[in-house]
This record gives structure tokens, sequence and C-alpha cells, in this order.
């Protein structure tokens, strides 16, 4: 059926003007549609008196109604500025009658107005009267707020209404009463839109995400129904050219246009915006555009093709605040865009002024595989310019060409969109990054005393041929614990002297340390002997690891309680709190170490607070206290030690702008490894010198480069032992696992255990019969499974499922 | 059938809390405080057995819709470990009860920006603000299970600055909402080392409007303390406070002397409930035949606002707040001042047209902390929607006018105000008696009485008036969060 052509419309046959054709000349072509008078004028605003809720304009685009809670004014839309034409709220004490939620300017009768009341009266304005008050009719028959209002395209007296009430209803502005009402049996009517070309029909959006389809002769039932959205349908806009289409737009934040010449409605494009979309309007003369604004937060008005739904094709940002009200200002010209919005402004947009998304956007990209392959995609003449190179085409992993066809019949054209990808490979041996996987495994990053962990770490890295982090792990040993084995391994022959006080310090140190490590009682003994009282007697030390040993029990048991009881996913969360204040806390007994020895033991009743500290945590302060206490027995005097060394020692808070530009040049050298891991194991003895963003970026950076290598379990204790609050989070996030039922199939959305729509219980053990609740493994081969503890004995004994089903299962 | 319901009622009204109360404290002539300072000394039993003082015992655990309401409380039970009254109060309720669990756990224990103890010494922090000792307690635990440092449980000051910082705007939103402007949230935002982040303050405000909603509920329906309060792990439970029966003095002289002889009230009641048919009846009829002017409107509006200021005010000055409670509160003496009586500052009626949660609250609350908009919109929702066509022991009857008028009511005291409401409405709908029981429940939750809870609607069933409750509270948060996420949007604009 060929479409009606409403009065005033140029011919059809003018539409399809090729996409080449340039700009200015297109203007002039549809100046010439609008009888000579050619529309022409720049971006201008004017300052309204209060914010607007929506805005039409006239048919001859000469003037523009601007309607909000407190305004209702006529502006003439000149070449230059807009010029107050008319206010409409008269009255000393203007009425709630003059508080207006929407307003539409008919489309055939210029002397016509109709607006939409907060109170849920619609009005209809005649300018033609001669009195100061244009009012013309009042139906007050919706009960609630009437959110929209709509003329028949080609009718003169027909007006469709859309109410918070849940009906709509149809006027005859003959008539003094609605001629029939409409109800979506559902909720509040948010948009009521004619269709442009079929004189019956007309579209309606709900609160409730749905779409109907009416007939205005039927009003008992409606023609069609589907879920558009989401939640609420703000607004519609059926597309002036082609009959099918409709776009709407939802809270949901998406701009969906749907077919609906087939029988069931069918959403050809989707376009998924930032914030809430408040209108959708079709471009004229543009057939895949529609503009855009939105509802809340979002200021800008974006006009999309909805091919290219990942970047609008151009933006306003003039508002300072919501836009309410987006009108094309001709209905056949493409190039001006009214806009009103809750800043109290009145817009006019010029296409050429608008800002192209396109154009700031980053047509190349760059992207390293886990390898060390480079792979670049970029612009096809940028590629092509480059002479120079030849462009890898071919690549034997994946397709790299793509391009884009453009359609000959696009009157605007786009930056040519084809482009091309190259990719770089790197030789396998520079390219190795098995050092990286090595390291990250091997290196020690908490538990240990500060001394040890850079021994180890050192180490690592030397045996990975990489000397100068190696020396980096030296120096930072000796800076921050210097009292270490260090100076012990050089400084040996000095030992039998007894002529200074570190020698002998060392000899000490060489005497015992060793010793204390690879036992497991060892951390809780250099807990034990940063108490004053050790420096008494070994035997007193062990009474007190006792203690100890009970101690940290205790705090762990409750821990390990719950995560066997209670729901899995929250108890992970629960640890990780659980643990976070304690690390923060521990944090605060760390300075101690940088301190005078002597304060160590004055210092001490702080130190008892923290002795209750997680068992994993590094107890560095402890190893230096131990060597210090234990100091007597070599026939020193504790004080004249003490204070030998004061005097000869760097406080390390020295070195720190050193440690800190080496930590910043590995970042920088992209070894962020390094970077991170000292950041760990130095603490908050490095924390405060870096700012917390570039931590941030170290932690990220690394964490991502672990998981790329699959190194879950590393990155996990990365995530752990980092300080910082964001990093931390990581881990607190996406902690549920989702299960299905293992009778029904269906997913479990409550509980782990049972089942909502079977009522069974879903996850019985397989050995004791019993509910699952916690830490459930399973066989993937057969699915039975039952109590980590059951599986794991009943597997010791018998390589069958106890479910009996016969599987061999496999437990690893 | 109705007689039976109010014999019940009445018998509960004297056999159980009144009389209870009645022995405890005999000089209950003039004077509240003796009994009040005494009340912290004795040990306070329960007044009923039961999860509310209000409703007896075998009105909640009636059954209605049996199975589908005990699949709930067993899938409730098995996910918190435990029952409490609220739940079984609501579960009479059980489409509602969904919905608000839902939304509650998710606010309380899934993904989100606050670390879980956070959430609870928050909840803390709102209850207290009404002295809501029952969600204090239970939130006490809560907060120690999920690993919050014990020492905060020690008040206010012993919180870390950031939590601190939240009290200035957890009193505004809990007395006098429309007193908060964008500079609030700004200094929540920009304070540098101490700053809230803005999802972290959504989740905020949402939890304390959450918990300033729902001292209103436990108020309203005179929820008893859980039977078990041993539980609490050493920290020292609250006493909670009881109702004394001279609260009543500040009730309505002429409402009080009709109510106090329960038996002539029946036949008076019934008749009150055939004529509030009749009003609600004619009011959805014949809408066009009164058609008010514009001014009408208005001073209906502004007579609705003026009035509920009269219902009860003053003479509740010297308050005494148990310290146990004190301790997590800032400005004990920041209560509900009226909208109304809003003295030299005049401050601007809400529209709620240009501001709505459906269009505006959703989407910003949900940006900032996801998926909670929908629990929060699914839950509004329900409570607005929900009905039974039925009314006392009339069946089929659209009560749409008569939720309106009580959520319209709600909001009305806060400030806001529907263009398309005529407040008329409220005053042909709602009796004086419960005016006073809704002014009560939301604005000052902590002094209602099980007397005003007994006064109003004589003759309607307990559901129904925990539906009221509902109905309430829900209106009381949305007004809370609409107020808040406004200055918030105005924040970021």
């Amino acid at each position: 059926m060929p479409p009606a052509v409403p009065p005033g419309s140029e011919p059809a046959s003018r539409r399809g003007v090729p996409a080449s054709r340039p700009a200015m000349e297109k203007m002039s072509r549809s100046g010439a549609a609008l009888g000579g008078a050619a529309l022409s004028g720049r971006t201008m605003f004017c300052h309204l008196d209060a914010p607007a809720n929506a805005i039409s304009v006239c048919r001859d685009a000469a003037q523009v109604v601007v309607a909000g809670r407190n305004i209702f004014k006529i502006y003439g839309i000149e070449e230059e500025q807009f010029v107050e034409k008319l206010n409409l709220r008269v009255g000393r004490k203007p009425s709630l009658n003059f508080s207006c939620a929407d307003v539409v300017w008919h489309q055939m009768d210029e002397n016509l107005l109709a607006t939409a009341a907060t109170n849920g009266v619609v009005v209809t304005w005649n300018l033609g009267k001669p009195s100061r008050n244009k009012q013309d009719q009042l139906f007050t028959e919706h009960k609630r707020t009437v959110n929209k209002v709509c003329f028949h395209p080609t009718e003169v007296y027909m007006l469709l209404s859309g109410s918070q009430d849940g009906y709509m209803k149809c006027f005859d502005l003959r008539k003094k009463d609605s001629v029939s009402t409409f109800s979506g049996q559902s909720e509040s009517v948010r948009d009521v839109q004619f269709s442009i070309r079929d004189y019956f029909t007309f579209a309606a959006t709900f609160e409730n995400g749905n779409v109907q389809l009416w007939d205005i002769r039927r009003p008992d039932r409606y023609e069609r129904m589907f879920t558009a959205h989401n939640g609420p349908v703000f607004c519609c806009d059926w597309h002036p050219e082609d009959r099918g289409w409709l776009a709407t737009g939802g809270r949901d934040k998406m701009v969906k246009v749907w077919d609906m010449n087939t029988t069931r409605a069918k959403e050809i494009y989707c376009v998924q915006t930032i914030a809430s979309v408040a209108r959708v309007k079709w471009r004229p003369e543009c057939k895949h555009h529609i503009a855009t604004c939105s509802m809340m937060v979002d200021h800008n008005i974006y006009v999309w093709d909805v091919r290219r739904p990942f970047i609008p094709s151009a933006m306003f940002e003039e508002h300072k605040d919501v836009t309410t009200g987006i009108v094309w200002r001709h209905l056949h010209d493409p190039y001006f865009l009214l806009s009103g919005s809750k800043d109290s402004t009145l817009y006019q947009h010029i296409f050429k002024d608008a800002s192209q998304p396109i154009d700031r956007a980053n047509p190349e990209g760059l992207c390293y595989s886990l390898y060390g392959d480079l792979a670049f995609a970029a612009k096809e003449s940028l590629i092509s310019s480059d002479s120079n190179r030849k462009p890898y085409i071919g690549d034997r992993r994946h397709p790299i060409f793509f391009k884009r066809k453009l359609d000959p019949t696009e009157q605007f054209e786009y930056i040519s969109s084809s482009s091309a990808l190259s990719v770089f490979e790197t030789d396998v041996e520079s390219g190795s990054m098995d050092w990286f996987v090595h390291t990250a495994k091997q290196y020690a990053l908490a538990g240990r005393p500060l001394a040890e962990l850079c021994d180890h770490n050192a180490k690592v890295a030397k045996g990975l041929d990489r000397n100068q982090v190696a020396q980096t792990w030296t120096m930072l040993r000796i800076i921050y614990s210097s009292l270490g084995t260090v100076s012990s391994a050089n400084l040996n022959h000095s030992m039998g002297k007894g002529s200074a006080a570190l020698p002998l310090m060392n000899s000490f140190n060489l005497k015992d340390i060793p010793s204390g490590l690879g036992s497991e009682s060892r951390l809780d003994r250099s807990k034990g002997e940063s108490r004053t009282e050790n420096i008494l007697l070994d035997s007193s030390s062990t009474l007190i690891n006792n203690e100890d040993n009970e101690e940290t029990e205790g705090s762990d048991v409750p821990a390990d309680y719950l995560l066997g009881d209670v729901e899995a996913d929250e108890d992970d969360l629960y640890m990780m709190d659980h643990e976070n204040p304690h690390a923060e806390e521990q944090e605060y007994s760390l300075p101690q170490e940088a301190f005078p020895l002597r304060h160590e033991i004055v210092d001490n009743p702080s130190a008892l607070d923290h002795l209750q500290d997680k068992a994993d945590s590094p107890h560095v302060s402890g190893n230096e206290a131990e060597t210090v206490s234990l100091t007597p027995v070599e026939s020193f005097s504790l004080i004249s030690i003490s204070h030998s060394l004061y005097e000869n020692r760097l406080p390390s808070d020295f070195f720190n702008p050193i440690v800190r530009d080496t930590l910043l040049f590995y970042a920088e050298q992209g070894d962020v490894q390094t970077a991170v891991s000292v950041l760990i194991v130095l603490g908050d003895r490095i924390r405060k010198e870096i700012d917390e963003q570039t931590q941030e970026h170290w932690y990220t950076s690394y964490i991502d480069l672990l998981q790329r290598f699959q190194l879950w379990n590393i990155s996990n204790e990365v995530i752990k032992l980092s300080t910082c609050r964001a990093i931390n989070c990581l881990n607190q996030a996406s902690t549920t696992l989702h299960i299905n039922c293992s009778n029904c199939k269906r997913p479990m959305s409550n509980r782990g255990w049972i089942c909502d729509r079977c009522r069974q219980c879903a996850s019985m053990c397989a050995v004791c019969h019993h509910v699952v609740k916690g830490l459930f493994v399973w066989c993937q081969g057969c699915s039975h499974g039952g109590h980590l503890q059951h599986i794991m004995k009943w597997l010791e004994t018998s390589s069958h499922c106890p479910a009996g089903c016969g599987h061999l299962c496999e437990y690893t | 059938m109705k007689r039976g319901s109010a014999a019940a009622m009445a018998g509960g009204g004297a056999g159980g809390g009144a009389a209870a109360a009645a022995g405890q404290y005999r000089v209950c002539g003039n004077c509240r405080k003796v009994p009040r300072q005494e009340k912290r000394v004795q040990v306070s039993p329960p007044l009923t057995r039961g999860p509310s003082a209000f409703i007896p015992e075998n009105e909640v655990m009636q059954a209605n819709g049996l199975d589908e309401r005990t699949n709930l409380l067993v899938e409730e039970y098995s996910t918190s470990g435990r029952l409490d009254n609220i739940t079984q109060v609501m579960s009479i309720h059980t489409q509602y009860l969904e919905s608000f669990l839902r939304s509650q756990f998710y606010m309380l224990r899934m993904d989100g920006p606050l670390p879980l103890p956070y959430r609870h010494y928050i909840a803390i922090m709102a209850a207290a603000r009404h002295q809501c000792s029952y969600l204090i307690n239970m939130h006490v635990d809560e907060f120690l299970k999920t690993g919050g440092i014990a020492e905060w449980l020690n008040g206010l000051e012993y919180i870390p600055q950031r939590l601190k910082n939240l009290n200035e705007i957890n009193k505004l939103l809990a007395h006098r909402p429309w007193l908060i402007t964008k500079e609030h949230i700004q200094k929540l935002v920009k304070t540098g080392e101490n700053n809230w982040s803005l999802p972290e303050l959504v989740h905020a405000v949402v939890l304390l409007a959450h918990y300033h909603a729902l001292a209103s509920f436990v108020f309203g329906s005179g929820i008893n303390p859980e039977r078990d309060p041993d539980t609490s792990n050493g920290v020292r439970l609250i006493a909670v406070n009881n109702f004394c029966v001279c609260d009543l003095a500040n009730d309505n002289n002429i409402e009080n002397a009709s109510l106090t002889s329960s038996n002539f009230g029946i036949a008076d009641s019934l008749s009150e409930l055939e004529a509030l048919m009749e009003r609600m009846k004619r009011l959805q009829e014949d809408k066009e035949d009164e058609e008010a002017s514009q001014e009408e409107m208005d001073t209906r509006f502004e007579k609705e606002k003026k009035e509920s200021l009269l219902v009860i005010s003053g003479a509740f000055d010297d308050e005494i707040v148990s310290t146990d409670v004190s301790r997590y509160i800032e400005d004990p003496g920041f209560g509900y001042k009226d909208f109304a009586r809003r003295g030299e500052d005049h401050l601007p009626t809400f529209r709620a047209q240009d501001y709505t949660w459906e269009n505006h609250g959703f989407s910003l609350v949900n940006r900032l902390y996801s998926d909670i908009g929908h629990l929060l919109d699914e839950k509004f929702r329900m409570v607005y929607n929900l009905t039974y066509n039925t009314m006392a022991t009339h069946e089929d009857v659209d009560t749409t006018t008569l939720r309106r008028a009580l959520f319209n009511y709600v909001h009305c005291m806060y400030g806001i105000r529907y263009d398309d409401y005529d407040y008329g409405e409220v005053n042909q709908l709602l009796e004086r008696s419960l005016k006073v029981y809704i002014k009560t429940v939301t604005c000052y939750p902590e002094r209602t009485t099980k007397r005003m809870y007994d006064s109003y609607w004589r003759q309607f069933k307990h559901s129904e008036k925990v539906h009221v409750n509902l109905l309430l509270m829900e209106a009381r948060m949305q007004a809370e969060l609409l107020y808040a996420l406004r200055a918030i949007t105005r924040h970021l604009t």
C-alpha cells in the first residue's frame, strides 16, 4: 500500500538522495521543499524562567511552544535568536491546569495546542481566541496525571491522551467528553502515538514494559501486545517513512526498533544507551537515524544510527541538566533540532555543530596476546599508506579482515569504517614468559620475616638469571633489616673480634635463625619471644609458645567452623572481612622494627596486643626482638649494644625515596611483578610513599597478568595481601555460584541444598545420605558427590562411586 | 464473626498488654517518668506471648494460604537460621513478605559497595534514631557475627570518622528528610580521606531508609522482643521499651473517652465501617460532580498538612532515652518537626511529579547500586497494589482509594504533594484516630501504644491493620528515599 502523503510533505521521489551529495545542497533542497522559506539559523539558546517539561513545534517550523510546571510560552524561532511571542500562563495565581507534563502542537491547525496537566486534566488551547486566556476546552476525565497527549496526524479534531491511571482516552474536540476510553488493563500509560500512516492505529507504552497496539474504532480490546522492555517504556515513535517501524525507549537504557509488519513484533535494532531513555524521535529524511535524550544523569542528546548501536553518530552537549523535550524543527529537515531542558534553557541545535564521538573515538586497537604476539587494528587507509611495512594478511588463527559495506542509498556518509588487523609475532625465545610464571610461583610474599622473604626472592630471581632484580631484593633486605643475615655472610671474619656489637649479633643470628627456619613452631616462637620475659630463659619461652599456640588455634577455629557450617558464599565474604581489619591492625606493629632496638623492649606492652594476629602474617618484628632479647646470653650488655647500633644506623626511612624510585622504575619497565611483590613484602614501610592510585594500578595490572597465565591461586594471594581497599574488594565481588537442581535440572534460586520447584534436597551426600551444606565435592563424570571429608575417605578405600552407579570416580 | 474478632481484640487488650502493664506501673495517673526509670531496672518480659504485643498469637498463625506461606517461612528459616517476629507478623501477607525479604537480604548480605559489618552498623544507627531496641539487638548480633569490631558497639565515639559522618544524614532522614540538600551530600562525598563514594552512599541511604521505616513497622505492629535474647555474644541487651499506659494521655481526649469502654464501641464502629464504605463508593463513582477549583485543591492540601500537626504535638519533650540506645545517636533531641510548621524559612512543597520514584529515583539508585532498584521497585509496587478486595467482613470491595489515601497521607506529612490527588479524600476516608495512629507510626513510632493501634478501625481484622502498617512503612521509606535521591541528583548536576 503506498503511504498516504501528509499535507506539506515533499514528493516521495525526493527522498532517495544519493549519499554523496554535499550537505549544503541537501539543505537548499529541503528548503525548497518548505516552499521557498529555507530553514536557516545557528546554534542558539534562550533562558526560560523555569524548567521545561516538553516542547513542540508549529507546522511552519517558525514557532515552538515550551511547557513545564511553571512555564507555558510560545517562542518565535528567528535567524539569530528566540523571541518570546506569547505567554499562555495567565492569571494571578495560575491553576494546576497550567502545570504541564506534555504539550503538543497540532500539525494541521496552527492555532491548536493541547497540554497534559499534572493534575490529570487535558486542556486544549486556541491561539485564535481574542482574549488573553487562550484556554479552550478542559477534559477532566483522567483520575491521575496525564503523561502524554497526541493529535491525530491527519484528523483535525481527534486527540488522544494516556494517563497514569492506566487509561487512554480519545477526544473529539467538537464534543465535551471523550469519545472512547481504552483500558490498558495494566499499569500506567507512559506514551501514546498515532501511527503516521495507519489511520486507525495507535501505539501505547506502559509502565510495566508492555507496548499495545490499538485500533481507534475498537475500544474494548487491544489488537496486539508485546513486552518491549524490562521496566517502564517511557516513549515511542513511529517511523515517519517506514510504516511498520516503531521505536521504543525504556528505563532499562535501551532503544529498540520493532518491525510491526510481521505477525509477531520483531526487534530489528537495539541501541544500548548509558541512561534511561526519556524521548525518542526519528530524524526526518534519514531512515536509520534516531534522536534520544535521557531522563536522569545524562544531559546530552544523541543521534544514533540504529545500525551502528555502539557509538552515537552525533551528540549535542549543550544542556546542563537533563533534557526533557526534543523535537525536529521541521518534518522534512534533518539539520535542526530543538530541545528543552530542566536547566531552564531552550536550544536550537544545528547538525553541523554537533560533536561526533566517532571523531574522538580511537580507531586503533592494540593488544598483546599471551604469547607475546602483538595485534594491531587500524583504519585501512592508515595501514596501506604505510608502505614500508607489509600488513600481515592471512593470519593462520583468525580471520583478520573486516569491512563494512556502505549502503549506497544512505545519504549521510560515515567516515569509512573498514579496518585492517595486523599481527606481529614475537619470536619464541625472547617472548617467553616462563620467567614470569616461575617467579610468580616461587616468590614468597608473606608469612616469614622480611629478611627471609627478601633472601628467598633474591634467590628466586637469581635462579632465573635476573640479577638486577636479585640485587634489588638483597638491597631491600640490607635497608630494612640490616641486622639480618646479610652482614653475617659478608662480615663473618670480624666475628671473633667482639669489638663491635654488630658482628656479635650476627654470630648469634647464624646460630639461631637457621635453626628456627623450617620448623613449624617458628612463627609462634618468634612471636612469643618478643615479650620481655624471654630475655631470661629458653624454657620459659617454650612455655609461652604453648600459650601462643592455643591462642592462634582459638582464633582459627571459629572461622573454620563457620566455613563448614553456613552457606559457602556468605562465608567467603565473612572470611575476607574477618581478615582485613587484622591485616590493618597488624601493620601498626610493623614500624616498630624501624625503631631503635631499645625501644622494642619498651614498646612491648603494645606489641602484646598484636600477638593475637593471624598466624600467617609476617612477623618481622618478632625476629628482631629475638636477636635483641637473646643478646645478653652472649655476655654483652644490652644497653651498650643498643646504643651503638642506634648510632651506627641510618633510619630505614632514609631510603624510602630511593626504594620508591626503584619500584617506579620497575613498573615503568613493565616489570610490575617486581614492583607489586616488593610492595607487598615491605608493606607499611613503603606504602605511604606511593600514592594509592599508582598502587592500585600496579595491583590490577599484576593481577590481570597472573590471571592471563591462569595463576589463579597466586592472583588470589596477591589480592588478599594487598592493602588497597579497591583491590581487596575484588575477592568479595561475585562470590555466588549458581547451581542447578540435580533432580529437575532447573536453577536453584535461593538455597544451595533445597530446590524450590521439586521440593527435594538436591545435594545429598552419597556416603552419609545427609544434606550437604557447605563444601560439596562431586565427580564430574557421574555427578555424584557429598561431603568433602566423606568422599575423601571413601575414595581412599574404594575406586568406585559411593552412590553405586559403577562409575570409577577419581579424586585428585 | 464480627463480634468474635472485636471481643478477641478487647480481650487481648485487657488480658494481655494492658493488664501486665497496669500491674507494673500502678501510678500511671500523671507521670511517665517514674515507671520509665524503674523500667530499666526491672526485667521486662514480653507483654504477650507470640510475635506481636498487639496481635493475638493465633491471629498471626492463622491459616490463610498455609502452604505457600509455610514454604516461604521454611525457606527464610533455612537461610537466616531464624524466624524473627517481624517475619512472622509480615507472613500474614505472604506475597509482600517475599519481596520484602528479598530486598532486605540483598541489601544486607549480597554483593554491595559496603562491607558487611558496616551494613549492620548502619542498621543499628538507623534503628537507634527511633530507639528501636528490637532492631538494635538484632543487628548487634549480626554485626558481631559478620566480624564487626566489638569496640564500635560502645558508641559513636568509637567508630571511624567515616561512619560518624553519616550521623547528620541519618538524623535528617529519620525525622526531617526535607531538609536534606546537596550540600549534605557534598559534605559526605568530598571530604578527602573519609569520603564516601556515591555507590557506598546510596547503599547507606537505602539501608537507613529501610531501617527507619522498619522501625515504624516494629512499633506500629507491637513486635515483641525475640524469645531467646541470650545469643548476643555477651553484649548487654537493651531493655525493651515497654508501653506505658500513660502514653495515651496525649491522645485526643474525646476519642479517649469514647474508646475506654469497648462495649458500646462495637455498634458505633459498625456504623463507622458502613459509613466509610459508603464514602469510598461515592468517591469512586462520581468524580465530576464536585469539581473543586484550584484554590480549593491547594487549600485542601494545606489543610491536610496543617491538620497533621494538630494531631499530636508537644508533651513528649522530656523523653528519656536509655543510654544503651543513646550511644548510637547524636543529637537525640532532634525529632520530627511538622513540615507544615516550618516557621520563617519557606520550604517548597516537594512536587511528586517532578521527581518520581519510577522515573528518577529508580534510575539513580539502580545506577549506583545495581539491582536494588528492581527489588525496591517490586516491593513498592507490591505494597501499593496489594489487596484482597475485602474490608473487615465485607468482600469484593475496591480498596484502591483507601490505600491511596493512606499512602498519600504519609507523603503529605513529609511535604510531598501529588498534583493529581484530591486531598479532600484523605479527610473523608481517614478518621481521626487513624490519623493519630498514622502520624505516630510514621513520624515518631517509638510513641505508638497498643491503645492507638486498637482505637482505629475497630471492625477490621488484624491482618488488615498489618496491611496498613506495611503501607505506612513503604510510603515512609519511599518518601525518605525520594528526598535523599533528589539531593544526590542535584549534587550530580
